[in-house]
């Protein structure tokens, strides 16, 4: 996985779409511009963030959950 | 009497959508629809740690800032494991000093090669041949190139075809045998002869009516 590690813990590029989600930032396209990453690593790492419980989908748009407004504090 | 099965491989064709899949890579699980809105291309390499593919992904990361100029994408793929993909990346750099940028799909199922046509058993029955797709923005097949195992890519022509590719795009125009950014293209011929007798008077600079150019 790109954004979360085995041990359950976001990456360093997780942490960046983690903390763009906190700044308010929704759409991939959004995210991509403001971290820097590619538009397909920010796709599929909004994926992998929701699968994991730190990030939700709502309307097309993503936002952090409960636990991952906690991780990045 | 024996019966003989064969199974036939549609092959994917230009002007076709790209076969979809999600794939385990270097940068996680992808899928093709991560890379709408952005041309991709998608090529396979026989095996990891082999003389030939090294060379080609080295010259593949030395035109990759001259794609991501042109909003292009790049995914390898071979039939490797992830694992044989990290350490063979990470000894390109440590050997070369050249960092892989891009994705490469670990396709040990053979899932994404099979889809695309990549396994050519006249050449090998296990490893994918040489395969170029340049697929674009809305994820249609716009050109596909086949290497045997023995020749090397040429990235100049890879660059030349995506030039290429968004000149017609965007102008609506072809181009000729061996074009580069800044010659000349070819006007569409016309459709019917009042077009013909018009375009005769457009200031092109045509052989004939069938054969026109003019600058971009």
């Amino acid at each position: 996985m790109a954004c979360i590690s085995p041990d359950g813990k976001p990456t360093e590029s997780g942490m960046r779409m983690l903390h763009a989600l906190k700044s308010g930032l929704g759409s991939p396209e959004e995210i991509s511009k403001n971290t820097d990453l590619p538009l397909f690593r920010v796709r599929s790492g909004l994926r992998e963030l929701t699968r994991a419980g730190l990030a939700i989908e709502k309307n097309g748009k993503h936002e952090l959950t409960e636990e991952g407004a906690k991780l990045i504090g | 009497m024996e019966e003989v099965r064969e199974r036939v491989i549609s092959l994917p064709r230009l002007g076709e959508p790209a076969p979809a899949f999600k794939a385990v890579t270097t940068h996680g699980v992808l899928k093709l629809e991560d890379f709408k809105g952005s041309w991709l291309i998608l090529f396979s390499h026989p095996a990891d740690f082999t003389p030939v593919c090294t060379t080609e992904f080295i010259a593949f990361a030395e035109i990759y800032p001259e794609l991501q100029k042109r909003g292009v994408e790049l995914v390898g793929l071979s039939v490797d494991s992830v694992s044989s993909h990290i350490a063979w990346v990470r000894n390109i750099e440590e050997k070369t000093g050249v960092k892989i940028p891009f994705p490469v799909i670990a396709d040990l199922s053979k899932e994404v090669s099979l889809a695309y046509g990549m396994i050519h058993p006249g050449q090998s029955a296990t490893a994918t041949v040489r395969c170029v797709f340049i697929i674009d923005p809305n994820q249609i097949i716009r050109l596909i190139l086949y290497y045997p195992l023995t020749t090397g890519r040429n990235m100049d022509e890879i660059l030349r075809i995506i030039d290429a590719l968004q000149a017609t795009d965007e102008h609506k125009v072809a181009t000729p045998a061996n074009w580069r950014p800044g010659d000349m293209v070819i006007v569409p011929p016309p459709n019917t002869q009042e077009m013909a007798e018009e375009r005769l008077k457009e200031g092109y600079e045509c052989i004939d009516w069938y054969l026109c150019k003019k600058k971009l």
